[in-house]
């Protein structure tokens, strides 16, 4: 069994005890606003909802599985103890305190800003307080994630960093600059403004500092499925890794290029001049590039497992892979929703074509589809493949988990693919409630109600899911041996040093985020009127 | 199993592999770059460029005078023949709550904010953009068909939000009253 255990099951369980929380809040929502439901929701509850399930899912329950996932691959892939584990445990309970604080800061009623804040709209001081100190507790696991790979690093000079750590680490630095964005906004902007002590702020500026955080905290939740691509698919897959250089290639090419193209999230803003807005498309044309590579290379792997499992002709390696083990299921479903919500993301980069979807429910349909679906599913995935080494049980039982893991693709497709449709027609995101009877909203009601019926679809499977890992908790013992990472075929090739150390690519990353950030950020100190004053979310409308 | 791999099974690698790794990798870098030049040429084509003039204004005195105050809002014929129209955004309404545009004519859409971020789009039309109180937004268009259109607030505003709609009505060039809108801005709220 994994040494540290305890505290990889301990940020795990937290996680989808968050989890499954917040999918019944989601699964009311969407029931609530549409038209299966009886008349209008209560909506200050309803925003009250929103912001508990956008504030739980994305600040707390992916932050944990980084957390988490990573500890397990730094004591299966480099020493067998993990250095400064009491910190780790620091960590995980600053990070516990914050996201109580948080959300019950929600629940009292005076925090419904949404998880993406909007001010000048401000809630209680507690509600911002307890997310500065979750992202807080999550900056100990990334120097935990650095320090252990430097360690490792002094006492094998000269020795390759493993794929799974190197990967790991790449998305420790990314999250710790990344999250520097809301930490400044929340900081300097937003708290001063919810305890009185300044009276205005500027909006342009805080939503500016955002989308600083916002799109690359994407790239922090994507990347241990993009990790688990590399490092254990192909082995379940009962192959090799094709290329362990492209993977380092794509880790590094996310570090550089995931954070400075968040001003794509501020498309129709008209505080951003047409300069930055279209030097941002460009950058995030080139972050789809590290994409398109991982799933070539996992393509590559997976045929060749598929072809040492006997597959013959173009396709016939893809119905012999092993497709009743979890993981390689969840990595097939993955790759579906990956595939269409990238290409859905390619139309939201686009500098022009954002006009026609920009904050419609198409937006809400994107990121379900990518987060909740090709990334969220890997999760459950990583979570399958580690829990015998966990818990000393075996999956009680991988024919259930394959089940659920079903349920949460037809779920996450029910759920998006209207979006999609009702987002093309030009339908708001989120509003508590709609007028079904307006001729304007003819053609919406039947697709939203459908997307509605899909949401406890996904309810059932997060059931699933809670029920398994606590079945596979107990029972008959197992001896799961250690876990390892797949090999690459090309291991033993010579490796460039700068593909074994990410020190010269986070100079990189922060050198391009001043050039891509610089200017917006600085234009909020000479211009004049920007500065507005706060609106409590809790007046009466 | 992975374990079992043997040297004569192992696939082959060495210039072959690297070829089509780099083959690969050169297709997708193409891919990305095609996309951006068809972006870049129909944006050039048809001058499609999202609202991005920095002007800021003084959202706490909107009401008090100046171009926002309430004899301005709704739709004026400049000089040149082309409609401006000019709407304000509040919790939980825009002023007017009804635009009246007529077809064929360049319109120039100014909004602004009166206390937190709003958003808008006119449904069936790429007339989609942000209102960030202290800014002015400023949306260009021409409508080609008559009827009536939904503009709802598209970003969270409060807990009155899902109450923010408002009406769009395109009508023919013979039925807009373009002799009282070079006077004075029209509406078709009540």
């Amino acid at each position: 069994m994994l040494a540290s255990r305890r505290l990889v099951l301990a940020h795990f369980w937290l996680a989808f005890a968050t989890f499954a929380g917040s999918i019944v809040l989601g699964a009311w929502q969407m029931w609530a606003r549409s038209p299966l439901h009886e008349g209008p929701v209560d909506a200050e509850l309803y925003y009250r909802s929103v912001t508990a399930h956008g504030t739980a899912l994305a600040y707390v329950f992916p932050t944990l599985i980084a957390m988490g996932f990573g500890y397990a691959v730094c004591v299966s892939a480099l020493d067998r103890t993990l250095r400064g584990e009491r910190f780790a445990w620091a960590g995980f309970v600053i990070v516990l305190v914050g996201a109580l604080m948080s959300l019950l800061a929600v629940a009292a009623g005076n925090s419904s800003v949404l998880y993406t804040f909007y001010p000048p709209l401000t809630g209680s001081p507690f509600y911002y307080l307890g997310i500065v100190l979750a992202v807080v507790g999550s900056w100990f696991w990334a120097a935990l994630m650095v320090y252990n790979m430097r360690a490792w690093k002094q006492e094998h000079p000269g020795e390759r960093v493993p794929l799974v750590v190197f990967g790991t680490v790449a998305n420790a630095l990314l999250w710790v600059w990344t999250s520097v964005g809301a930490a400044v906004e929340l900081l300097l902007l937003i708290l001063p403004l919810a305890f009185g002590w300044s009276a205005t702020i500027d909006a342009g500026l805080s939503r500016t500092l955002f989308s600083w955080t916002l799109h690359a905290i994407v790239y922090f939740w994507l990347l241990p499925a993009y990790v688990a691509f590399y490092t254990l698919v192909p082995r379940a897959a009962g192959g090799r890794l094709y290329s362990d250089r492209m993977g380092r290639v794509a880790f590094v090419a996310f570090l550089v290029l995931a954070m400075p193209i968040g001003i794509h999230h501020l498309f129709a803003d008209p505080h951003i001049g047409a300069g930055f807005k279209f030097l941002h498309t460009v950058f995030t044309a080139g972050v789809a590039i590290p994409t398109l590579l991982t799933v070539g290379g996992l393509t590559v792997s997976l045929e060749i497992a598929g072809r040492l499992r006997g597959g013959r002709g173009m396709f016939g390696w893809i119905r012999v892979l092993p497709w009743d083990r979890p993981i390689m299921l969840a990595t097939g479903l993955s790759l579906v929703m990956l595939g269409l919500g990238g290409a859905g993301g390619l139309i939201n980069m686009s500098y022009t074509l954002d006009q026609t979807i920009h904050n419609t429910q198409w937006i809400t349909g994107h990121f379900h589809l990518i987060f909740a679906g090709s990334v969220v599913i890997m999760y459950f995935a990583i979570a399958y493949e580690l829990w015998p080494h966990l818990t000393g049980h075996p999956l009680r039982s991988a024919k259930l988990a394959c089940l659920q893991l079903w349920l949460w693709f037809i779920g996450m497709l029910v759920v998006t693919l209207p979006w999609h449709v009702v987002g093309l027609m030009g339908q708001p995101r989120r509003m508590a409630y709609y007028d079904w009877s307006d001729p304007g909203l003819v053609g919406q009601g039947p697709l939203v109600s459908a997307s509605a019926l899909g949401g406890f679809v996904l309810l059932l499977s997060a059931v699933l899911l809670i029920v398994i890992l606590a079945r596979s908790q107990s029972g008959e013992k197992v001896e799961t041996g250690e876990l390892k990472y797949a090999r690459a075929l090309d291991d033993a090739a010579p490796l460039p040093r700068a593909l074994n150390s990410l020190g010269v690519w986070a100079g990189l990353m922060i050198a391009l985020t001043v050039v891509n950030y610089g200017f917006p950020i600085a234009q909020s100190f000479f211009l004049q009127h920007n500065n507005v004053p706060a609106q409590a979310v809790s007046r009466a409308p | 199993m992975a374990e079992t791999l043997n040297a004569a099974q192992q696939p082959p690698l060495g210039q072959a592999g690297e070829r089509a790794e780099r083959l690969w990798t050169r297709s997708m870098i193409a891919l990305m770059v095609v996309l951006l030049g068809v972006i870049v040429f129909t944006s050039a084509h048809w001058g499609l460029h999202p609202p991005s003039r920095v002007e800021t204004i003084d959202s706490t005195s909107l009401h008090q005078g100046g171009e926002f105050s309430e004899a301005n809002l709704g739709t004026l014929i400049a000089p040149d023949g082309s409609a401006v129209v000019r709407v304000v955004a509040q919790q939980y309404a825009f002023m007017p709550s009804c635009v009246l545009v007529p077809t064929g004519v360049p319109i120039t859409m100014r909004l602004a904010s009166a206390d937190v971020v709003h958003g808008f789009l006119v449904q069936g039309t790429n007339v989609n953009a942000m209102v960030v109180p202290g800014y002015v937004t400023t949306v260009r268009t021409t409508f080609s068909e008559p009827g009536e259109r939904l503009m709802p607030c598209h970003e969270f505003c409060g807990v009155g939000h899902q109450a923010m709609w408002a009406h769009v009505r395109v009508v023919n060039g013979a039925q807009f009253p373009f002799e009282d809108a070079k006077a004075k801005a029209v509406s078709c709220a009540g």
